[in-house]
């Protein structure tokens, strides 16, 4: 009892805090994306038609793919967290597997597309490009610089949920103490929303 | 229970090792206090390295043409200046230090929200710093683009750029991770009966830069990479040449770095509204104007990046836009020193040190404001635009302003932090030495500037000789101040009279308990009923 007592006393949890504070760091993220998505509004208004040219060397069905693989691991990992807040903890391990399975996915299909542009040679840098128009150059540079960076989170993403399926497993996290959990699913749908609003733009607007 | 726990905590933060022995006991700390005192020292040494840069730079600049460094080192040695004082002293200067010691014993707290967070962030801030300084003395020299990183000259010249813009991202994720934990701070530990309108004016202070350093930093990070990768493979984004707009760049750029210089200037003042009212034991005048006016700071500082670059090539529009809501964000500022001003009369005023340099602050930061003025309209700004009279107005606010509300600051905290008490005698002494270097440095640096001395410049017409030679010998006796201000501190910090627990008579929370600290601050926590800053 006495132990307890001070077990409590020296642990400082305040989940609510704790929730604060991931929210406040994915408006730091969302900013830290944000100035991409300015220069590629103000070189899209600048060289509107070469940005449309450039777009349709996208494919789209990789793209819709992509779109729906994670719109899957984002619903995926949304029922991960309710299991394990209806103590079904089986079930919450398996679901937090098939968002890293999707994440998996992502990133594979992301080689394949990154991989057939560097076969056409388009890429920084590349000799090709450098012979392209200005807006081509651009839309390429930015093409690379968002999805690379949005890819990088997808990864550091699939970390995060690993390291919280472990801890589940280790019963660090668990069904009255479970913000860990949340917190990763929290920046799992920003990795995804980031997504949402990168296809659109790269792919989709002519 | 209680007792047990007591028992535990028994000692002052200063004496209670924890786990581990010596130095260890601190580089392992998670308590908010030995954090802070960490930053301080870090900061410290970081401080003196910037000044013997700036030391040189004026030896150089004492007459035309070379005196003891090659034009190249010249480069180097303005922008790693730049780049220690504005990155890595400055801008996490007051609210990583002092915000991470007083901030939760002033709102009533324990700690911080996330105390390994800090302990993080403070070891992410030492990274940086060791990238930054490493990036001095790698092959390739060190990088001449000034500390601004100026596209394109940024992505094309041959020195270490890589590294210093990967040294600044580092810190500026030190710095949104402080911010972080400060906000949560607020918003989940203050006392019981605390509200928003019951913590002190330093509190509020971090609070508003907490919100800057959230929202502002991410940008630069962003284009920081942004010029990374432009260097590695070629994207183009700021190169003419691939279609990109250097100018922009500047936007990018300049929608950090001017909220960053409130990021500086905010917990400055708030240092200031701490003492002014505690030295003249009286009632701070405006409470609620003083702290919506830090909120207004950090608003209106947002939208006015745009004064840097009038210059640069904007339409018509844009410039008086800018202009515009440059002299708006100078209104909060103004309030503020009014109600200094105002809090002052009628007050038994205490000519102790921090008090002194907070006159000294108020003083300092006027002129640098008003000359803010000249800069912030569009047909001043274009004759004295890249002259040295920015370069003086910069330091006045920055220097002058946050510098000496530093110093005020760790007069006025260091009997609380070390149980201990300075020579005052020497600190008023050393006080005013500072204040005659600063002002014999800098002066003449507006008046040159004026008549047409540029910055960044290596060689000048003999004309402006004199000028020079001051400014030099200012910077000496600017020096000899800081060394009796150190050496004083230093040793009282050791071998100081042993001082009460409120030597000051103030009113806020760190004065009501022992010093130095314990451990956890409070053994009970507080019941807040009333506003701070009622004299008795």
């Amino acid at each position: 009892m006495e132990h307890q007592a001070k077990a409590h006393l020296l642990e400082h949890r305040d989940d609510e805090a704790s929730k604060l504070g991931m929210w406040l760091f994915i408006f730091t993220e969302i900013l830290l994306f944000g100035g991409l998505f300015l220069v590629y509004a103000v070189y899209r208004s600048i060289y509107h038609t070469e940005f449309h040219e450039a777009s349709l060397e996208l494919n789209v069905v990789f793209g819709a793919v992509n779109t729906i693989v994670l719109l899957v691991s984002s619903m995926a990992i949304a029922m991960a967290l309710t299991a394990l807040q209806q103590n079904k903890i089986q079930l919450s391990r398996q679901l937090i597997w098939l968002t890293v399975f999707c994440a998996f996915i992502f990133l594979v299909n992301k080689y394949f597309e990154w991989g057939a542009k560097f076969e056409h040679e388009i890429y920084p840098g590349s000799e090709l490009l450098m012979k392209l128009k200005h807006g081509h150059i651009l839309y390429f540079g930015l093409y690379y610089a968002m999805t690379g960076l949005h890819a990088l989170h997808v990864t550091v993403g699939m970390v995060i949920l690993i390291v919280a399926e472990r801890r589940i497993k280790a019963g660090k996290v668990h069904p009255e103490k479970y913000v860990f959990l949340e917190n990763s699913a929290l920046y799992w749908h920003l990795v995804d929303l980031i997504w949402i609003f990168l296809f659109p733009l790269l792919y989709l607007i002519t | 229970m209680r007792a047990e726990a007591q028992e535990f905590y028994k000692g002052t933060y200063l004496e209670n090792t924890g786990r581990y022995k010596g130095i260890w006991a601190w580089l392992t700390s998670t308590d908010h206090k030995r954090i802070g005192l960490m930053y301080l020292y870090a900061i410290a040494t970081f401080f003196i390295v910037g000044v013997i840069m700036g030391l040189l730079m004026r030896i150089e600049l004492i007459s035309p043409g070379k005196t003891i460094v090659e034009p190249q080192a010249y480069n180097g040695l303005f922008t790693v200046h730049g780049i220690i004082m504005i990155f890595m002293v400055v801008i996490p200067g007051l609210s990583a230090t002092f915000g991470n010691f007083f901030l939760p014993i002033m709102i009533g707290a324990r700690d911080v929200s996330f105390p390994r967070l800090n302990l993080f962030s403070f070891y992410l801030f030492l990274f940086g710093s060791f990238l930054a300084i490493l990036s001095q003395f790698m092959r390739h020299g060190p990088p001449d683009t000034g500390w601004t990183f100026y596209a394109p000259y940024s992505t094309t010249t041959g020195t270490n750029v890589i590294m210093a813009t990967t040294a600044a991202f580092i810190l500026g994720f030190s710095s949104i991770l402080t911010g972080l934990n400060f906000i949560v701070t607020v918003h989940r530990l203050r006392a019981p009966g605390m509200r928003f309108f019951r913590m002190p004016l330093f509190p509020w202070a971090i609070y508003a830069t907490a919100w800057i350093q959230l929202l502002a930093t991410p940008v630069v990070g962003i284009t920081l990479l942004m010029i990374i990768a432009e260097r590695l493979f070629r994207i183009g984004f700021f190169d003419p040449a691939l279609g990109g707009d250097p100018v922009l760049y500047q936007h990018l750029f300049w929608i950090y770095s001017h909220p960053a210089v409130y990021i500086m200037i905010l917990p400055a003042m708030g240092v200031i509204t701490e003492i002014i009212p505690t030295f003249c034991q009286r009632k701070v005048y405006g409470y609620k104007a003083i702290a919506l006016s830090s909120v207004a700071i950090a608003a209106v500082g947002y939208l006015v990046w745009g004064h840097h670059m009038y210059t640069s090539g904007m339409s018509g529009k844009s410039l008086w836009l800018f202009s515009f809501l440059t002299f708006v964000v100078a209104v909060p500022s103004a309030i503020k020193v009014f109600n200094w001003l105002a809090t002052m009369y009628k007050g038994s005023i205490d000519m102790k040190p921090p008090f002194l340099f907070a006159l000294f602050f108020i003083f300092l930061f006027t002129i640098g404001g008003l000359t803010g003025l000249v800069l912030g309209a569009l047909a001043t700004n274009v004759h004295v635009h890249d002259t040295s009279f920015v370069v003086a107005h910069f330091h006045y606010i920055i220097f002058g302003g946050m510098g000496f509300a530093m110093f005020a600051a760790i007069h006025y905290w260091f009997p609380k932090i070390y149980g201990r008490m300075y020579n005052l005698k020497q600190a008023t002494v050393a006080s005013i030495i500072m204040f005659v270097g600063f002002n014999l440095l800098y002066f003449p640096q507006f008046i040159i500037g004026i008549e047409g001395m540029p910055r960044r410049y290596y060689d000048y017409f003999p004309q402006f000789q004199p000028a020079q030679v001051i400014s030099t010998i200012g910077g000496f006796v600017l020096a000899a101040g800081l060394a009796l201000m150190f050496y004083n501190l230093i040793r009282s910090a050791r071998k100081g009279e042993k001082a009460p627990a409120n030597p000051w008579n103030g009113t806020t929370l760190e004065w009501q308990i022992p010093s130095p600290p314990p451990l956890e601050n409070f053994d009970e926590i507080p019941h807040i009923n009333e506003r701070p800053y009622s004299f008795k």
